[in-house]
């Protein structure tokens, strides 16, 4: 028994050095190839989405920030992570309560009035969007900080809105760095 | 439209997607291992390797490949993690630790791919490549040949051959896990996934890393492995930026699993006897993603309620895209995530821990999905057999002694290894430091850290720290007991059946291609899963979801 495990492991070793340069470098190669495209060059290398670095909602100064906050992030940025914490956690309650006080404070609402996307940390910590609500939430703020008329930053808003893939993948998002690009360049324009 | 009406057109896309490709792939892959044929490419690995495709090898030998083969594969997985500094395009991201370069050599070998380290800081490209892609693609194939080697066992007649461990292995590979991957990647390269060879990308100011990532998600899925190139996993906007690259990769990951049905079907020659093993799959996970759908929508704790049951998922997917996810990754063995499984509600946490508990049966890993509910058919063979008083026979093959102790080997060593190893974890005093969690949820992060390992899953009730040196060899050796003791059982069986002649079904046969079979088997899988772990289960999610 003990030589034939001897024998076939000296098989699956030869196997093994020929499957690995076939699967972990020929393969992986060509799909780079084809990722070289133009079309998906750019996504390839991180260009397409783009993940934004989310200011805690807590520690951020409310008064002066002239663009759309993302969710709250609790990754160890760059690397990608959520809390991980239960929905009967006390500690996640209390973050939760602590995030909904200062939203609605920098965004001049009841607390009442904050989405539950706008407190709650993403999966990845990268999450570059937002709900409609949460956007729409905090248009008002968006439009007096930058001088722009609350028409145009619900235009720009609008335009940075995908709604669902095909009418049913997904939920509705709101891409915050694409729209914060259009609020800068529309704010520079003026 | 209706969150629910969109939700339940996903599902309806995704099962009308599988369905086109059930009869063809599950066809494809009978013939992959039925022709005589050798592929040029083949006949050089065979060359090089010295191996005689023609020639059929006896159950222990064919063991003896999966076993060896599995070794020199730790063995170079684990050299590659402990050498990184000298491998090229590693970035200086340093040499991997002894006691997590065990664990994960160990987790991507056996189909786990549990992650105890973060990888977009701890693994460069070659590691990343020659590494964790390479076993993506390897461990699926050989989890194809063992389900192979079985029904041939059921099939062959008066022989003690069940084939040749390498040839299935070769094709499984070169005929099936890499071709569709490629096609798989490039369409993921369209939907945005990324793919790149630099270390990372500059965002206003902050380097966010880059990998590899499109080869290795597409062959992380289609092999149901799950290991994330990221530490977010399928969470992260570039393993999964749309919700459609998500509804492509839950596709990719229960594609295989499904077919081979199909494939087992088209092999023993009746596909009716496929088609009772896909409904017991279908309804269970049918049943799966509904109560855990209904959780997850009506959250019962006071920081569930307050986040909208957002915690924990990313906004492009929301609640019914992130359940749909969770419940078809942990009923096959892949265990990626694209939520984090342990903000769950209790409801729909305890579902996906279920899910494992059942043995990976809804419908279960490449291959071993497959072989798993094979096992539990024959279970359920030999159950109606003691209540009529009759041998029992599963498609013209008695169920002896040896026959029933081997099934009965495979399914009892995965909750063994999960109660021994979650209760020794709770008995000891640290482990209580190293949740993340209290109460009975915190029980269900050592619970579901036993249930991933042992079964082969690698998802996380993620909070839980496992870096510590108890939890990184306990959870390895799992992983290795829940895969290889089975295996071992499962290709004994193989070897025990094609010894046998078959015999003509008689008027007391048990009709095992009729729905009442089906219901038969459903009712093992749910009766083992339940008189063994009921009492865990009570303590962990169903404890959190009544409270």
């Amino acid at each position: 028994m003990l030589t034939t495990l001897r024998r076939q492991a000296g098989t699956g070793l030869a196997v093994l050095i020929v499957f690995t340069v076939l699967c972990g470098v020929v393969y992986p190669l060509v799909v780079w190839g084809v990722s070289r495209l133009p079309g998906l060059s750019a996504t390839a290398e991180g260009q397409g989405s783009v993940p934004v670095v989310a200011v805690d909602p807590v520690a951020a100064d409310p008064a002066a920030d002239p663009y759309f906050h993302t969710r709250p992030s609790v990754a160890s940025l760059p690397a990608s992570g959520g809390s991980n914490k239960a929905q009967d956690s006390t500690d996640l309650l209390a973050t939760l309560d602590e995030r909904r006080a200062a939203i609605a404070q920098r965004e001049g609402v009841a607390p009442a009035a904050v989405p539950a996307d706008a407190v709650a940390a993403s999966a990845s910590g990268l999450d570059p969007d937002i709900g409609p609500d949460y956007a729409a939430l905090q248009t008002a703020r968006v439009a007096r900080v930058t001088g722009l008329p609350v028409g145009r930053v619900e235009q720009l808003v609008a335009d940075a809105t995908d709604g669902r893939i095909l009418g049913f993948l997904g939920e509705p998002a709101v891409n915050v760095p694409e729209l914060n690009a259009a609020i800068a360049a529309a704010a520079s324009s003026r | 439209m209706n969150d629910t009406l969109a939700g339940l057109l996903q599902v309806a896309a995704l099962l009308v997607l599988l369905a086109a490709c059930y009869a063809p792939l599950g066809d494809y892959m009978a013939k992959v291992f039925t022709t005589e044929r050798h592929w040029r490419v083949e006949t050089l690995l065979y060359r090089v390797a010295r191996v005689d495709p023609s020639s059929g090898q006896r159950w222990p030998v064919y063991a003896a490949g999966v076993l060896g083969f599995s070794f020199v594969s730790i063995v170079l997985l684990y050299l590659l993690q402990r050498l990184q500094p000298v491998l090229p395009a590693s970035f200086d991201r340093g040499s991997v630790g002894p006691a997590t370069a065990f664990n994960t050599a160990i987790s991507f070998v056996t189909n786990t791919n549990w992650q105890s380290y973060v990888p977009e800081q701890t693994l460069g490209n070659t590691v990343q490549m020659a590494g964790l892609t390479v076993q993506n693609v390897l461990s699926a194939a050989v989890g194809i040949a063992v389900a192979v080697a079985l029904i041939r066992g059921i099939v062959a007649s008066n022989t003690d051959r069940i084939g040749n461990f390498w040839v299935d292995l070769t094709r499984a590979v070169v005929r099936i896990m890499l071709p569709f991957a490629f096609v798989a990647a490039v369409l993921l390269l369209v939907m945005g996934v990324t793919m790149s060879l630099r270390s990372g990308v500059d965002v206003g100011g902050t380097t966010f890393p880059l990998a590899p990532t499109a080869s290795q998600e597409a062959v992380k899925q289609l092999g149901t492995n799950g290991g994330g190139i990221f530490n977010a996993n399928s969470a992260h906007p570039f393993e999964n930026p749309t919700a459609l690259s998500n509804l492509f990769e839950i596709f990719l990951l229960l594609v295989v699993p499904v077919s081979l049905t199909r494939t087992f079907g088209t092999m023993v020659g009746n596909r009716r006897q496929g088609s009772v093993l896909l409904t017991v799959m279908a309804g269970l996970w049918a049943i799966m993603l509904t109560v855990a759908w209904l959780a997850e929508t009506h959250p019962n704790g006071a920081a569930g309620i307050a986040a909208g049951a957002m915690e924990g998922k990313e906004t492009r997917f929301g609640v019914p895209s992130s359940i749909l996810f969770g419940v078809s990754t942990t009923g096959t063995s892949t265990g990626a995530v694209n939520s984090l499984h342990d903000s769950y509600s209790g409801g729909a946490g305890g579902v996906t821990l279920l899910n494992m508990l059942l043995g990976e049966v809804a419908p279960g890993g490449v291959g071993a999905g497959l072989y798993g509910l094979l096992v539990l058919a024959i279970i359920a063979v030999f159950l109606a057999g003691l209540m009529v008083g009759r041998t029992p026979e599963y498609l013209g093959k008695k169920l002896g002694r040896r026959e029933v102790t081997a099934a009965a080997v495979s399914i009892l060593v995965m909750p063994a290894v999960v109660l021994v190893g979650a209760g020794l974890a709770i008995a000891l005093p640290g482990t209580l430091d190293a949740l993340n969690n209290d109460g009975a949820h915190g029980f269900s992060e050592v619970l579901y850290a036993y249930a991933s390992a042992a079964n082969n899953n690698g998802s996380a009730f993620a909070g839980i720290t496992v870096t510590s040196d108890f939890f990184q060899s306990t959870l390895g050796i799992a992983m290795l007991l829940g895969r290889f003791v089975p295996i071992l059982a499962i290709l004994a069986l193989a070897g025990s059946l094609a010894q046998q002649r078959r015999t003509e079904a008689g008027a007391g046969t048990l009709a095992t291609d009729k729905p009442l079979f089906g219901v038969l088997v459903a009712g093992t899988v749910v009766l083992v899963a339940a008189l063994t772990f009921f009492p865990a289960l009570a303590l962990g999610p169903i404890a959190e979801a009544l409270a």
